[in-house]
């Protein structure tokens, strides 16, 4: 069998101020994957890839790396690791190039010319290799971090965020750069807050809330398991649910959309509820709609299903 | 095993070199300068009078502690400074998250520092060579003090930077405990001038023992025995080493 690129195993977390980052958190990379971790913010995501890469103490836990112990191999681990930590922040002293150089050497690795000016060249940067990273953009910051992650070819590479601040355009570079990446063999393991480039991007996903893992399972299984049907009903934009309506249709886990309600209709694998059950009874509580629709679930909906909580504000089109 | 990395720890050791090079004007010259209008002053003021107890001309006896004083205050800055710097603009991760052990992270550090050291020495040296004669005694107390003493103030200042928050916690400690201490360790004047209550207590002052033995490298004559020194020197500059190879591995005040 395969070692998995990265397993943790029960990783706890409790900072100094008594606040448990992470409750206890199991997760498995599998070698070659594109593994997106999510959950809303304060989950602890960024505590679990700070741990990985040693600017975070962890409290208790396991983790392994290709099979070698993360916590007690320290150096072998991060020389197979690149972490794009959620924060942008440079040395004030030097230039881009520079840095790439800098930090490739810190990595045990003699500067591969080529290979940093194809990491500058591919995230856009070569024109700004020379500059001050004060007079660089947010986005530009962004992608030379991403750029430093990558400059000593690790083998699993991990995203805090990779794409906060950057533009539509540019994420998409950004995101065929990493989809060829992973092609090529390398690992990712990626947070975002952008589910619908998730969804297309990753073959695995876990959700993590309040430090401990809600799901985890891979992208299909999750869209053809977990995510389930629901009926929308539209009222017009004046609609609101009462505490009443709410308890009564507590069955379905209404959700207020604009204009309207989600009624859960089941999971494909779970328990149908039954158009027809949930309907009559949203019907006999809120009178006949002027539009009805039976939706599939995205990863945004599930995500906000399991965890409760809006990753960001979704329109409905 | 965590294997070793010695090229990554020649290339922090060239980034923190490149760092205050880049800054030389700050790091190298301005000290240079001060320590010339030193000079300058205390010709006007003291004339040509010896030291007594020594029978030392005064310059002679003022410059050797100025080159040390600088020394340390120099190696002191360049690894608290990097630290702090690091730590305020969050860039300090970086280090952490390179394979790289504390001691190695520890050795290229000092080592940088004491490049500084010996770089604004040899500029003070330069700069006063036009004024004033400068005898050397003994080459190897000069090199093996000014090792010594500028490793140990590295030292200090890897502590001190992985303790303070912010760059006022850096300036409290060089206003309120460096410079008084390099100042009161007989810079300026022979121990034995002092009253005998505060020749004891300079006794317990490490800078004493540093700046005289930096001294008599140069001049040949002091307030101590150069090399009876040495072991409690070597020793403190060991001990110091020591604590900073251990707060780097504990992540004490450097990972939450
Ligand atoms: N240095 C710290 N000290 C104390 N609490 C922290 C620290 N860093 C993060 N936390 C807390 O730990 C929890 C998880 O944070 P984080 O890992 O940053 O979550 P995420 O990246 O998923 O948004 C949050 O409640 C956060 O406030
Ligand atoms: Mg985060």
């Amino acid at each position: 069998m395969n070692e998995a690129a990265l397993q943790v195993l029960g990783l706890r977390k409790v900072y100094a101020n008594g606040k448990t980052a992470l409750a206890g958190v199991d997760l498995q990379v599998a070698q070659g994957a594109f593994h997106a971790l999510l959950g809303p913010n304060g989950a602890g995501k960024s505590t679990l890839i700070n741990i990985l890469a040693d600017t975070v103490r962890p409290t208790s836990g396991l983790a392994k790396m290709l099979g070698r112990d993360v916590f007690r191999e320290r150096s072998w681990c991060k020389r197979h690791l690149g972490v794009v930590p959620q924060e942008v922040a440079f040395d004030p002293f030097f230039s881009p190039v520079e840095i790439l150089r800098i930090t490739s050497g810190l990595f045990g690795c003699r500067p591969d010319e080529s290979w940093i000016r194809e990491l500058l060249e591919r995230l856009g940067l070569a024109e700004h290799a020379y500059k001050n990273t004060r007079q660089l953009s947010g986005g530009m910051r962004r992608r030379l971090l991403v750029a430093q992650a990558l400059v000593h070819r690790p083998a699993l590479v991990v995203l805090d965020e990779p794409t906060a601040g950057v533009d539509v355009e540019l994420r998409r570079s950004l995101w065929s750069f990493m989809r060829e990446l992973n092609r090529s063999g390398t690992t990712i393991l990626l947070t975002t807050h952008y589910l619908e480039e998730a969804e297309q991007l990753c073959d695995h996903v876990t959700i993590i809330d309040g430090g401990q893992v809600v799901a985890d399972r891979s992208m299909r299984e999750l869209m053809e398991v977990v995510a389930g049907r629901y009926l929308f009903l539209g009222y017009g934009d004046a609609f609101e649910l009462s505490e009443a309506d709410a308890r009564a249709l507590s069955a379905f886990r209404p959700r207020v959309m604009s204009g309207g309600v989600c009624l859960h209709l089941g999971g494909q694998g779970g328990e149908d509820l039954g158009f027809h059950r949930v309907y009559e009874a949203a019907v006999s509580r809120l009178g006949i709609p002027r539009k009805v629709e039976i939706r599939q679930e995205d990863l945004e909906d599930v995500f906000i299903r399991l965890t409760g909580h809006a990753r960001k504000e979704k329109s409905t089109s | 095993m965590n294997s070793l990395n010695p090229y990554g720890a020649w290339t922090l050791f060239l980034r923190e070199t490149r760092r205050f090079l880049k800054v030389h004007m700050q790091t190298v010259v301005a000290p240079a300068l001060t320590a010339l209008l030193y000079v300058l002053i205390f010709r006007y003021a003291m004339g040509s009078r010896t030291v007594p107890g020594l029978g030392v001309d005064y310059l002679t006896f003022l410059i050797p502690g100025l080159v040390m004083m600088a020394m340390l205050q120099n190696a002191f800055a360049n690894t608290s400074s990097s630290i702090i710097v690091g730590k305020v603009m969050n860039v300090h991760i970086y280090l952490l998250m390179a394979p790289l052990s504390a001691m190695e992270i520890i050795l290229a550090l000092v080592a940088s520092a004491v490049v500084r050291a010996f770089i604004v020495a040899a500029a003070i040296l330069a700069a006063l060579w036009a004024f004033v004669d400068i005898p050397l005694s003994s080459i190897s107390l000069v090199m093996l003090y000014g090792l010594c003493g500028s490793m140990l103030m590295a030292g200090l200042g890897i502590i001190a930077g992985i303790w303070a928050e912010k760059f006022d916690d850096i300036a409290l400690i060089s206003n309120f405990v460096i410079m008084p201490l390099t100042f009161l360790s007989g810079v300026f004047y022979s121990v034995a001038q002092l009253p005998p209550f505060w020749q004891q207590v300079n006794r317990y002052n490490p800078f004493f023992y540093l700046i005289d033995g930096f001294r008599h490298g140069f001049v040949g004559v002091g307030d101590t025995d150069p090399y009876a020194s040495i072991d409690l020197v070597a020793g403190a500059t060991g001990l110091c080493m020591l604590a900073c190879w251990l707060l780097w591995r504990m992540g004490w005040r450097m990972k939450p």
